[in-house]
């Protein structure tokens, strides 16, 4: 058997398919938060909730009124996107004017409360969700077999996160979006309505956090726990790609995910926290992240 | 002069914070006229076109544009009747190419520049168009800054201290832009720390001190009062 430094090259392969999963999972978070955090100087640590939220809202609209996994794909986004628009105009605009701290201290008393909500509701335990029919199976390459609905989970995070990019990158909404990154009075002086903009990318962030939790529904338990297993490796992951860049986001997100599944294979111990000592390594010599800009 | 009240401001007050900045400012400008807002130092002027935006903290009082009260309005609500706004610090982004710049002002009224129509005015900026908004020179810079309102079909200009810190050469040719800008009718409300830059260009000039309006001229009276208006000024 083909062996990469003493390791068959299968595990090896399985394991980097594992680990881009995990990556697609923390570029979809990362990039919601990195999306909110331009726009509204907020670092959302309610992120991971939200993320719980979008799993449950999926099992739920499953168990209760038999709406399949392609429709939750797009209703669970949508209803969980809607709270966070709720959020936005009834909580988090009131702090616009103060110190960031005060948009954290919230944004986590929020996500207690939710995990709180639901640990109450549905105990730790977890529920399970089913892999959907059109994508249970396995393809068979020859030389490895790939679970589909991991390919699929891969692939359409990198297509939604691609697509993120593009618009904000490439289009007049995005150019908004940018410059009411840098200067939102500026740009509200030029007939851009700001303050809605700054609503609809906290909801479209938040959605973003819905959206992933939807896909690892099927992946992982279906948990009151789940995001906050989760989030603190994102904001590691947002640190190295540098607060607020879009790319950073979604690069760092999917290759520390690959690093993370590299470490399973050759230093196991090492996997829970090697995304940490990276962290340490670029905040010593580039502390605006990789792709973040100087300040 | 058509005489129709564009712009008018009544007992204008505006705050940043706990500072109150403007005292009651009362002025108005007339469709297609350009007046200037000359002052020192810290007299109000900028804050008068922010507050006339909508930009400052609280105001009272009244801004009155083509007759319709904003005091209580939003910027981007104030800016869709026709306003637009080049600031002191020119607000290019940086994150934007210098056509994006140019594009990113949405249109608020029928009637602005096309693209062409503003590179055949500032062939600079065509030249530019792909550079990062704030890697050009400090006159291609604040070319940019006046080019971009003019595309959005705004009819009242607002332009803060455009001249300042640019060689003479550029400053000509701002100064040829604004002419040109008069000859088509459009409304222009100049704030100028130049008084040789603004004087042949305004057809009125209105002195700020203290956050009020306290010394009106124009054009035709320019010679007579020079005297007066250099000791206000200090120039």
């Amino acid at each position: 058997m083909t062996e990469l430094f003493e390791v068959p090259l299968l595990a090896l392969l399985g394991q980097l398919l594992l680990g881009l999963v995990n990556g697609s999972f923390y570029a979809l978070l990362s990039l919601g938060l990195a999306v909110i955090f331009g726009m509204l100087n907020i670092i959302n640590f309610a992120h991971g909730a939200f993320y719980m939220l979008g799993a449950f809202a999926a099992w739920m609209l499953l168990s209760t009124f038999g709406v399949g996994y392609f429709g939750a794909l797009v209703l669970a986004p949508i209803l969980v996107g809607s709270l966070g628009i709720l959020v936005e105009r009834l909580l988090l605009k009131r702090l616009y004017r103060l110190d960031p701290l005060y948009g954290l201290l919230l944004t986590f008393g929020l996500a207690l409360i939710l995990e709180g909500l639901f640990r109450d509701w549905f105990g730790v335990s977890g529920e399970t969700y089913e892999v959907p029919e059109a994508l249970e199976g396995a393809i068979n390459l020859g030389f490895m077999v790939l679970p589909k609905y991991r390919v699929w989970v891969v692939g359409f995070s990198i297509l939604v996160c691609l697509a993120t990019w593009l618009i904000i990158e490439k289009t007049r909404l995005g150019s908004y979006l940018r410059a009411a990154t840098e200067n939102p009075q500026l740009t509200q002086a030029f007939g851009v309505n700001v303050p809605l903009m700054v609503m609809m990318t906290y909801g479209f962030g938040v959605g973003l956090a819905a959206l992933a939790g939807v896909m690892a529904a099927p992946i992982f338990q279906v948990s009151p726990l789940m995001g906050s297993n989760l989030i603190i490796v994102v904001f590691a992951v947002v640190v190295i790609g540098g607060m607020g860049s879009i790319l950073g986001a979604i690069v760092s997100g999917l290759s520390l995910g690959l690093v993370e599944g590299l470490a399973k294979v050759y230093w196991p111990e090492a996997s829970a926290t090697v995304v940490f000592v990276i962290m340490a390594i670029v905040l010593i010599l580039r502390p605006a992240g990789l792709l973040g800009k100087e300040q | 002069m058509s005489g129709v009240e564009y712009l008018r401001v009544t007992g204008l007050h505006a705050f940043y914070g706990e500072s109150h900045i403007l005292h009651g400012m009362d002025f108005s400008v007339n469709r297609g006229e350009c007046v200037s807002l000359l002052g020192r130092n810290g007299a109000g002027r900028t804050t008068t076109l922010r507050a006339i935006m909508g930009l400052t903290g609280r105001r009272s009082g009244s801004v009155m544009v083509n007759g319709t009260e904003t005091i209580r309005w939003p910027p981007h609500r104030i800016a869709r009747l026709g306003l637009g706004y080049c600031p002191e610090e020119r607000g290019i982004f940086a994150s934007l190419s210098c056509e994006e710049n140019l594009l990113m002002p949405p249109v608020v009224a029928s009637g602005g520049m096309s693209l062409e129509e503003i590179y055949e005015l500032f062939p600079n900026l065509k030249e530019r168009r792909a550079s990062q908004g704030t890697r050009m020179s400090g006159g291609e810079q604040q070319m940019l800054a006046l080019a971009r309102i003019l595309r959005t079909g705004a009819r009242l200009l607002l332009l803060d201290e455009i001249s300042e810190g640019l060689a003479p050469v550029i400053v000509e040719r701002l100064a040829q832009v604004i002419t040109l800008l008069k000859s088509r009718g459009y409304t222009i409300l100049l704030v100028e720390q130049n008084f040789h830059f603004a004087a042949p260009l305004a057809d009125r000039m209105i002195v700020v001190e203290h956050g009020r309006t306290s010394l009106q001229i124009a054009q035709h009276e320019l010679s007579e009062k020079r005297e007066a208006l250099q000791e206000l000024l200090g120039v």
